[in-house]
């Protein structure tokens, strides 16, 4: 695209571990 | 919903319900700003791009909007009713070895270790009972862990020893695996003590504020001297000793030095590769509290350290900053993300009189006793608040922009400010959205800068 570029291609809408978020 | 800024020449658009984050041109990030709100007649009159700029980017915000990734619907909300069915079972408990000290921090939350009651200091018996209580009460789970906690815990380090070893005992009989942290102020570190923590503690926490002057200040001995002098060269070693990986140095800044980048990059002169330097939560009675009206210079201080990092990567000397630490590629399950650290479900803290408490921060107030490690949790109207605290039950966090990456804030801070658990504290609010909206940028250089 011209005019955006998208950083990240994981996403949260597409979704035993350390006590903690942001892991 | 979707949260526009500009900040280091990028602009920036995160769609809050997806986590996607774009970044856009002038024209496109203008257009976004009137996207929603205006026709594309109105587009074109109220911006001084050409047409078929404008056209182009509409195109692309339509583009992004039928792919999911703006003005996004959120997922997660249908899911809260199987993620609140779940039977809560405790994976960590913060074992209050120590309810004492050998410094006296004017800022400290624990009443310089005493937590607001007489000094004590837990027996091996009680922790070996608060083991006991954590793998009895910890259901399937596997990974369990104990923070070992005060006040100072080196004050206490015997029992501390000894816990450890039965731990290891224990765990082979249940098929658990502990995770062991300790938190000190590093005043009683010995070469022996530090030996033994690299052969036994999975994370360690070492409290410093930064430059001499400011840790001083705040941080003094019981004679009225400063630790820095002390402390700096036994942290550096320890630090160098784990290879600089699974420590922080952990710092808190005050009204005092709200001018904190210069603490962090301090620490990170003297070698340190994982670094916290957190504002001080006080009533704002105290002299040293952060209050509304500092909230501007600590805004600009996060973004001068951001840009700083960006230099220093530049050249090499990076290091990790906690709490611009943010991943955009994975990032953890569901309820975690809108529920936070578990406290008063999952992770509790035990004093020095097995007494149980929500997390470490409720410790000292009576009010959240929900029961003890012999005759387990008894209030139960308590729990089942905290069980149900989330990002979706916060008047604050609907239409917060950072709400998946700091999933509703700290429960102690809201009760202490507000008297609800539900009701976050503002100020805290204000600042973490400032440093998501640094992460961010960080993550949008790191990608895009080379382009």
């Amino acid at each position: 695209m011209k005019h955006i570029k998208t950083l990240n291609t994981k996403l949260l809408n597409n979704t035993e571990c350390q006590t903690s978020v942001a892991q | 919903m979707v949260h526009r800024y500009k900040m280091n020449n990028y602009n920036i658009a995160l769609d809050i319900n997806s986590g996607a984050v774009h970044v856009l041109d002038d024209v496109a990030f203008d257009v976004l700003g009137l996207y929603k709100s205006s026709t594309r007649e109105e587009i074109f009159n109220s911006l001084a791009y050409s047409q078929n700029e404008i056209v182009e980017a509409i195109n692309e915000l339509k583009g992004l909007e039928s792919a999911g990734t703006l003005f996004s619907e959120d997922a997660y909300a249908g899911l809260l009713d199987e993620i609140n069915g779940r039977e809560p079972v405790v994976k960590a408990i913060c074992l209050h070895v120590t309810h004492d000290c050998n410094l006296t921090c004017k800022y400290c939350f624990a009443d310089e270790g005493g937590y607001k009651g007489s000094r004590s200091l837990m027996s091996f018996e009680t922790g070996k009972a608060a083991l006991d209580f954590l793998i009895r009460n910890s259901g399937g789970r596997r990974n369990l862990e104990v923070d070992f906690f005060g006040g100072e815990p080196l004050m206490n380090f015997d029992v501390v020893k000894k816990l450890v070893e039965y731990a290891r005992a224990e765990e082979k009989k249940h098929n658990k695996n502990f995770r062991f942290t300790v938190t000190t102020n590093g005043l009683l570190l010995t070469e022996e003590i530090q030996s033994y923590i690299n052969e036994n503690m999975h994370n360690v926490v070492l409290s410093i504020d930064g430059r001499k002057e400011i840790n001083d200040n705040m941080r003094k001995t019981k004679t009225g001297g400063g630790s820095y002098d002390i402390i700096m060269p036994k942290f550096k070693k320890l630090a160098d000793s784990r290879g600089q990986t699974n420590y922080y140095v952990r710092g808190t800044f005050t009204k005092g030095n709200l001018d904190f980048s210069g603490d962090v990059l301090h620490l990170a002169d003297e070698g340190f590769k994982q670094i916290s330097v957190e504002p001080v939560v006080a009533d704002a009675s105290e002299a040293y509290a952060i209050q509304v009206q500092d909230l501007d210079m600590v805004f600009k201080e996060y973004e001068a350290l951001a840009l700083k990092i960006i230099s220093r990567k530049k050249n090499n000397q990076d290091f990790n900053f906690f709490h611009f630490m943010l991943d955009l590629e994975g990032g953890p399950c569901v309820s975690k993300r809108i529920a936070g650290c578990g406290a008063g479900t999952e992770y509790l803290a035990v004093a020095p009189n097995g007494g149980l408490y929500p997390c470490h921060q409720f410790v000292g107030n009576e009010e959240f006793k929900i029961g003890d490690i012999y005759s387990g949790i008894k209030n139960h109207s308590l729990t089942e608040e905290f069980e149900k605290c989330n990002v979706y039950t916060k008047e604050a966090c609907k239409e917060c922009f950072a709400k998946f990456y700091c999933s509703g804030g700290c429960l102690s801070n809201a009760y202490n400010f507000n008297k609800s658990i539900q009701k976050p504290y503002e100020i805290g609010c204000q600042m973490q959205r400032k440093r998501v909206e640094c992460a961010i940028m960080l993550k949008a250089h790191e990608a895009f800068a080379s382009l």
